[in-house]
This record gives C-alpha cells, sequence and structure tokens, in this order.
C-alpha cells in the first residue's frame, strides 16, 4: 500500500492506505479524528464537511491523491478549544439535538462565512442546503450562522 | 398538585454508600424498587460493596463539593441528558454551573425504565428524580445540623451551602458530606413548590454541546478501542430472500481482509426461543467481512460474490395497498373501542362523510448509522454503542450466547439520532454473535444503505374515516385503521374525538407481511393525526361551519371524568386552541393560506397552524405557528428544539417521504434516492407553552404527528385539493394554485 504524506490541521502527517481510500476513512481510521462523521458515503448528507485549502468539502468522496499539497482543517482543527464564531454562536443558540451532524454544519458555515462574511438570508440558506439535520434543527442553524456573520464581523 | 403530595416510596429505594475512595457521598435512587409497594430488595451488607450500576439514578458529592449527577437514561437528541439532572440539581439545591453529569451505565440486574422512547422520560422522571435529590439535600443537612448540634429545621440550604439559621455560620456540602453518608436516610423529604424553582424552568444549554461544537468522540461510531476489527455484512437484498452460497476466495485476498464467514445461526437460536424477535431480525445468513479497518470492510462486501434465494413471497408495495384497501373494505377487524351504535347512527344520519387516507412505510435514517461495539470474553459480554433499549438488548444478548446475565456488561454512548430505530437492538445481536465467534473486539458498522436496506420500518398504513351528520351535528364516528403487520396500541383509540361523540368506534385489522416493521417517532399517531385532522376540516367544509369551532364544540362535550381511558384533558385542549388563533394570526392573514389542526399524544396537548403558499406550483411551508402545553417545562431552550424539530420532521416526511417495495427490494437505498427535508424547505416555528404548574409531560414526539395535518389542511386551501396520500409531494398536479378560498 502507498504512503502518503498529507497535511491536516497544520500538522504534517504519515498515512498508508489504498489510494482509493476516501479522506473520510483516512481521518476516522487511521488518524483517529472522529469528529468528521460517516453519514451517507456519497456526498449527500454532508456530515462528513471537511476545509480543504479554505473551502468546504465531503471528505467521503475525496481521495488522498485529491488532496495532494493542499492543506485540511477538520472539527477538530477548527480552534483549540471551541473558541471560532461559529462554534461559539452554535453553543449560544443551543443548535444541537443529537448533534451527530452539527460538526458538518459547522464546517460548512465557517468556510462559507469567509467567502461571504455578511450573507443575505438565501444566501444563508443555500449555502447550508447540503447539509442534512435528521433532527430538524434547521431554525436554529440559521440563527446560529447569522449570529456568527454578525460576531465575525 | 404533585410537589405537596406525599408519595409512597419505599425507603429501599434509595441506597447511600460511604467509603468511597477518596470519600464523599454516593446516593442512588432506584425507581424499580420505589414504584412497587412492596420492595424486597435487600441491600447488601457493605454498602461500600454495592454495584452501582444499581441504581437509574445517583449523585455523587466528593469532599470539595463537586456534584456528579449520572443521567439515567439513553440521551437520543431528546435532551433528557441535561432535562432530567437539572430534576436532581434543582432539589438538592446546588448551583447547575457546579454539576457534572455523566451517562450512567445500564443496570442490568433491575429492570427498569431505562428506555429512552415514548416520550416519558421526563413524566416517569419528574417525581423520583427530585425525591433523590431532595433526600441527598436532607442527609447533607441532617449531618451539617449534628455537627453545631441543632435541629435540622434551624439549617437553611441553597446553591450547595448551609447555613446555620441561629449563629450565621456555614458549612459547604463537601464540608459534612463524610458525615452525611453515616446518617440514615430519611424517611420523608419536601419538595419545593414550583415558584421556588431555580433551575427547573431556566434555559439550560444541552450538557454535552462543548464536545459536539469540538468534534469529540461521543457517539457509538466513534467507540473503537485500539485492536478493534470492522465488520460489514452482506445482508440479502431483498425481503423474502436468504443466503444461498457465497465465495469468499479473491476477498479473503484484499488488503486488511482478516476473515470472511457467515452468521445467523445464533440469532436463529434466539427466534426459536423468543419468537416476537422474528419480527426484527432476518432469519437469513449474514456474510461477515472481518477486516483492520471499515473502509476495507465496505469494499471487500462490494467486491464478494454472493448468490441469493427466495425463501418467502417477494412482496411488492401493489399488493400491500390492495391487501389493506381489501381489509378496510371488509369486517375483519378487532374493535379498540366502542360507544354507542355507531350502525344504528349511521343509518339514521342525514349526511354520511366517508374518506380513506394513506401512508407509505419510512425508514428512520437516523445520521448515525446502527453500529455497535462486542467483544466477548470467557469472563464477560461487553457491548459499547447507542441503544435506546440497553436492558432488552443485554438481556437478549446473554440468552443468544448462552451466558449469565451479570456476565453482560452494556455502556451507552451517546446516539446520533433514534426515532424509534434504536429501540431494535438487531445490530447489538449482529456484534455479539460476530464477537462471540472471533474473540476479539469487533466493531460493527452500517453502510448508509444497510442503515435504510435492512431497516425496520413506520408500517405502510391507511386510515378510513367514515361520520354520520344528522340535524347539523356529528353523531357518529367510525374509524378504521388497516397497517402492516400490526396496529394502534394502549390509549391511542381513545384519544380525541374519542368521548366527543355520542356513537364511536374504533377498528384495526393487520396484513402480515415479511418486511420488518416497528416503532418509529410516534408511532401510529405519526400518520393518524393526519389523517383525523384533515378529515375533521372536510367535515367543517361539508357541515358549512368554522373549522375551530367544529373543534371546540366536540371538546366541550367531553367529560373525562367519566371515562379513565381518556387522559387528555379538554380543557387544556380547548386553550391551546384558543392560544393558537390568537398567536397565528388565524384568518386574518390574506398573504398565506392557513391550516388549523390540533393533537394529543404522548400526554401532550398541542395545536399548530401552518402559513403555506404555491410558488411555481411548488409548496412553501412559510411559517408554523405552535402552542403545547406539556405542564412545567423543565428547560424551556431544550423543549423549544424538541418543538421546532417535530414539525420540521413532520412537514418533511408528510412532503416528501416516500418509500415503496417491489420484489421485496427497497426503493431507495441512500440519499440521493430518499428525500429529507432540508434547510430551505424547513418552515420557521414560531412557539408558545402554556404555562402551568401541573407536571410535565414529553416533548420528543407530540409536535410530530399534527403537522402533517396542518399543511394537508393549509394546502388545501391554498390549492383546493385535498391530499389523501402521503408524501404530498409525489402528486405534483394538486399543486395547482387557486383563487384564495375564504377559511377560518
Amino acid at each position: 500500500m502507498p504512503t502518503y504524506q498529507i497535511n491536516v490541521n497544520g500538522k504534517q502527517e504519515s498515512v498508508e492506505v489504498a489510494s482509493d481510500t476516501p479522506v473520510l476513512w483516512v481521518l476516522r481510521d487511521h488518524l483517529n479524528l472522529v469528529g468528521t462523521k460517516f453519514g451517507c458515503g456519497i456526498g449527500q448528507c454532508g456530515a462528513c464537511t471537511i476545509h480543504v485549502d479554505g473551502i468546504a468539502m465531503r471528505s467521503c468522496g475525496l481521495t488522498l491523491e485529491m488532496i495532494s499539497g493542499k492543506a485540511i482543517r477538520t472539527i477538530e482543527g477548527l480552534s483549540e478549544y471551541g473558541e471560532h464564531p461559529v462554534q461559539q454562536a452554535w453553543k449560544e443558540i443551543d443548535v444541537p439535538q443529537c448533534g451527530y451532524c452539527q460538526a458538518g454544519q459547522i464546517m460548512t458555515a465557517s468556510a462559507f462565512l469567509e467567502q461571504n462574511p455578511t450573507p443575505s438570508t438565501e444566501e444563508i440558506k443555500n449555502a447550508m442546503h447540503g447539509n442534512i439535520c435528521r433532527c430538524g434543527t434547521y431554525n436554529r442553524i440559521y440563527k446560529a450562522v447569522e449570529k456568527a456573520a454578525k460576531d465575525m464581523n | 398538585m404533585a410537589t405537596s403530595k406525599k408519595q409512597n416510596f419505599s425507603r429501599r429505594a434509595f441506597m447511600r454508600t460511604s467509603g468511597l475512595a477518596g470519600g464523599g457521598l454516593l446516593i442512588g435512587f432506584n425507581l424499580f424498587h420505589a414504584c412497587k409497594e412492596k420492595s424486597n430488595f435487600v441491600p447488601p451488607a457493605d454498602l461500600s460493596k454495592l454495584d452501582y450500576q444499581d441504581f437509574n439514578a445517583y449523585i455523587k458529592i466528593a469532599e470539595d463539593g463537586t456534584v456528579t449527577i449520572f443521567a439515567p437514561n439513553p440521551e437520543i437528541g431528546q435532551g433528557v441528558k441535561t432535562a432530567m439532572p437539572m430534576l436532581i440539581a434543582e432539589e438538592l439545591d446546588v448551583s447547575w454551573d457546579k454539576v457534572y453529569v455523566q451517562q450512567a451505565k445500564l443496570d442490568t440486574v433491575n429492570y427498569q425504565r431505562q428506555v429512552a422512547g415514548g416520550s416519558q422520560s421526563l413524566r416517569h422522571g419528574w417525581e423520583p428524580l427530585r425525591r433523590t435529590g431532595a433526600t441527598a439535600k436532607q442527609m447533607l443537612v441532617n449531618a451539617a445540623a449534628a455537627q453545631w448540634n441543632i435541629d435540622s429545621a434551624d439549617c437553611t440550604a441553597k446553591e450547595g451551602v448551609i447555613t446555620n439559621n441561629k449563629t450565621k455560620e456555614t458549612l459547604g456540602y463537601g464540608d459534612v458530606v463524610n458525615a452525611a453518608a453515616q446518617l440514615p436516610i430519611p424517611e420523608e423529604v419536601t419538595l419545593k413548590k414550583p415558584k421556588d424553582f431555580t433551575i427547573i424552568g431556566t434555559d439550560t444549554p444541552n450538557v454535552d454541546i462543548d464536545e459536539i461544537i469540538t468534534g469529540k468522540p461521543l457517539f457509538g461510531v466513534d467507540y473503537k478501542p485500539e485492536g478493534t476489527l470492522f465488520a460489514a455484512m452482506a445482508r440479502p437484498p431483498a425481503f423474502g430472500m436468504a443466503l444461498e452460497d457465497y465465495n469468499a476466495t479473491s476477498v479473503k485476498k484484499m488488503d486488511g481482509v482478516v476473515d470472511v464467514f457467515t452468521i445467523g445461526e445464533k440469532a436463529r437460536k434466539l427466534i426459536a426461543a423468543q419468537p416476537n424477535i422474528a419480527e426484527i431480525l432476518s432469519t437469513s445468513d449474514k456474510v461477515v467481512i472481518l477486516a483492520k479497518s471499515t473502509w476495507q470492510a465496505f469494499k471487500a462486501k462490494k467486491a464478494l460474490e454472493t448468490k441469493w434465494k427466495e425463501v418467502t413471497p417477494l412482496e411488492d408495495t401493489k399488493e400491500h395497498d390492495d391487501a389493506m384497501l381489501a381489509l378496510l373494505d371488509g369486517k375483519e377487524f378487532t374493535t379498540m373501542r366502542e360507544d354507542g351504535d355507531v350502525e344504528k347512527a349511521f343509518a339514521e344520519a342525514d349526511q354520511i362523510i366517508e374518506r380513506t387516507y394513506e401512508a407509505p412505510f419510512l425508514p428512520h435514517n437516523c445520521m448515525e448509522p446502527m453500529n455497535f461495539y462486542a467483544h466477548v470474553t470467557d469472563e464477560r459480554v461487553h457491548l459499547v454503542g447507542p441503544i435506546q433499549t440497553p436492558a432488552w438488548k443485554a438481556g437478549a444478548v446473554a440468552a443468544m450466547l448462552d451466558r449469565k446475565p451479570e456476565d453482560v456488561t452494556l455502556e451507552m454512548t451517546r446516539m446520533g439520532g433514534g426515532f424509534g430505530r434504536r429501540l431494535y437492538g438487531d445490530f447489538v445481536l449482529e456484534a455479539a454473535e460476530i464477537a462471540d465467534r472471533v474473540r476479539k473486539p469487533v466493531k460493527v458498522v452500517y453502510s448508509r444503505e444497510d442503515d435504510m436496506n435492512d431497516g425496520i420500518y413506520r408500517m405502510a398504513t391507511k386510515y378510513r374515516i367514515k361520520a354520520g351528520i344528522k340535524e347539523g351535528k356529528i353523531t357518529a364516528y367510525h374509524l378504521k385503521e388497516a397497517a402492516i403487520n400490526s396496529n394502534m396500541y394502549g390509549l391511542i383509540p381513545n384519544f380525541f374525538p374519542a368521548g366527543a361523540i355520542e356513537n364511536y368506534k374504533v377498528d384495526v385489522a393487520s396484513h402480515k407481511s415479511n418486511i420488518t416493521t416497528g416503532a418509529w417517532r410516534a408511532p401510529y399517531t405519526n400518520f393518524l393525526a393526519y389523517a383525523e385532522q384533515s378529515f375533521f376540516d372536510e367535515l367543517a367544509e361539508s357541515m358549512n361551519v368554522d373549522r375551530v369551532q367544529l373543534r371546540l364544540d366536540l371538546l366541550k362535550k367531553v367529560n373525562p371524568e367519566a371515562d379513565e381511558r381518556i387522559q387528555y384533558s379538554p380543557e387544556r385542549m380547548i386553550k391551546v386552541i384558543e392560544t393558537a388563533v390568537e398567536k397565528s394570526g388565524w384568518g386574518r392573514k390574506d398573504n398565506v393560506y392557513q391550516g388549523f389542526v390540533n393533537y394529543y399524544c404522548h400526554n401532550t396537548h398541542v395545536a399548530e397552524v401552518a402559513d403555506v403558499v404555491i410558488e411555481d406550483g411548488i409548496p412553501v411551508i412559510k411559517k408554523v405557528t405552535c402552542v403545547v402545553d406539556c405542564g412545567i417545562v423543565v428547560n424551556p431552550l431544550g423543549a423549544l428544539n424538541q418543538i421546532e424539530g417535530g414539525i420540521v420532521d413532520g412537514v418533511g416526511h408528510a412532503l416528501y417521504g416516500d418509500f415503496s417495495f417491489k420484489d421485496g427490494k427497497p426503493s431507495a437505498s441512500n440519499f440521493d434516492t430518499y428525500r429529507l427535508i432540508r434547510m430551505k424547505e424547513a418552515p420557521i416555528v414560531e412557539t408558545h407553552l402554556i404555562q402551568n404548574e401541573i407536571a410535565p409531560t414529553g416533548l420528543g414526539e407530540p409536535t410530530l404527528p399534527p403537522a402533517g395535518g396542518a399543511i394537508a389542511n393549509a394546502l388545501k386551501a391554498a390549492t383546493g385539493n385535498r391530499f389523501y396520500q402521503q408524501p404530498f409531494t409525489k402528486f405534483p398536479e394538486l399543486f395547482q394554485p387557486k383563487e384564495k378560498e375564504i377559511i377560518g
């Protein structure tokens, strides 16, 4: 099996995996970064969202080849103690119910707000539309993104 | 009012122990013993030998005053891991920010209600959990009083500090905890009056919030100690099929694959011994691929060559539909409730209205796919993972592996959703059977396709409702249910409008299928509420009366005192209805179409008003105004979340949830073919809580069932079309806007 060097949360990591192993499973099973969640495996639910050079992407559909030379950020690396404004907004609004999808939601929201610091209602809804929350916390997800946008400006 | 009433709890339900490593007090409460009038539970002579898992609620107070409360019930997102400890902390009188909350392990010795389901956790825990806190507090106060040599009545305790009312001296809980641990458990304690609550009723964030937002390993799928092997299973591709043969030669050579074998024998033995378990467990062998990583197991499973044979008929949704309609047309029913004489009343009626409402199967689709960890050794069976019914499943594993119940330990993790799916531990049995064979730690992980296609589905259901009207009054009501495999149970046949109509009957019949079915968030009512609330609207239209007034007039006829099966309160229902009319702008908005519903289930009263518009032939659910009476609201922040989620879930499944079978094969296997509601489709939910001092009732389920009815009624107002089948988006031709109809 080939060995890959990857840059995750600012650290160089070396993993030996088959070339077709999705980044999701490299993170979860090989680097033990389990905050990135497995939901569907086909890029439909957003639970496995990570940042690749700052862009929100579904890690279940990425191979190591595709992220070669790029900087990966996972929920564990978004901030040291959960102090990122998006995480803090999630806490203040008390968004989660079961909580399983929320790391993916936070990663989608944080990348989005980097690109668009002053989003409209429609833009927030469009940005978050790809992430499923089976518990139905969409009202609070919206409020938390709106709050984080304000707090970041 | 429950708080002032003295309840007859057995003192033996409480247990305290000293001799904790490092000192401190541990006090436990066992709900099971408490609920029995005469408990024969005998505590061990040496309390330090006590198995702490004997208690479904316990508090540990350390010498430094730190309080740890063990949350007894499984957390599936319904907020009990926060709300139940709040009840204890309230009566213990400690600051919430000084309290640590941990998930309690399963009590494998004494079966009790350590279950998540039916929105019952807070309802059942309300009295005993507060009593646990009050008991611990009284012991601490007694210890302080002894130290000061005064009567405990001359002490007050607040926020972890006991004050000597005479001298104004103070002692912290930690200062007296070792002395308290030596004292007898008080016979009687006084619970606070609701007006004195300082924690109950305050917005309290989820206790796991910091771990959730930073991605800490909390969930079952995250539990995989060093050396764990990962199991994927090839399962029958259709209901009715079983394994005939497989060829693992090439798969065994794949990277990371440790072993390939079949399981099923032990499960079949268990089914033979406990036939009811067959309803949730396939009798087919499954081919297990054991690998060093999840992806390697998944990949090898895809490459495995398998051959399946038909062992029972491969069923189609069309056959199910025909069979259920034939049941509704027929006469073979079980009568669940019968008042008066419906046949006679129909014969005498001026007008008869009859409608049929239909709903498909639904998968649960918890975001965290089913998974479980098992490690079986000669000494013990260690199980870890997300399960709503830990006691039941630990017992089943013991029976299946022919082990003593005390050999089995089960640890609950946080659950990435439950919705009923995690009541059924089929995946626990799979993990245990695999681990028993390989004698190594094993983690079973379902792919999304496994999760959706080897489900235990909400049964497809049809209701036919018939009402007789005479001289402008509803004189007869006959509800018939036809469902796959099972029927409504418990008090559901006695929900509104039972008690409001003189001649009333509920009949049920089921069609046996080999498709596994079971509880799905708010079982039966999740569809029944929509059917009945749609029907009431049609009745109002036919009778040319106001929709809300029709409901109020019926409620005014109910006398719950006359019938103990009627547990809804007409007064509470009328109050939520009137509040919903006021808060929603019902009948006073001209830019949206509105639908009205009210419902009672899981002991909670709800009214909802949906605001809907049709944009380019697509229904847009703008807003749902919801009024809820769930008694005292323990944690408003969590309560509103449950209410909002229930409505979004109900709207989503009524609009989009579509699942059917062809030749035993499910119609969808992942989120590309199965549509769940997403951000842009979710309505804004505005909630109003009725304030009262009645003991709390559940919130995980009650707002979901009526939501489908609210949008169906609003869509009728918007389009002139009545939606008789879920999901509504399957019938795009019905979303044609028309001139606005006068509503109200």
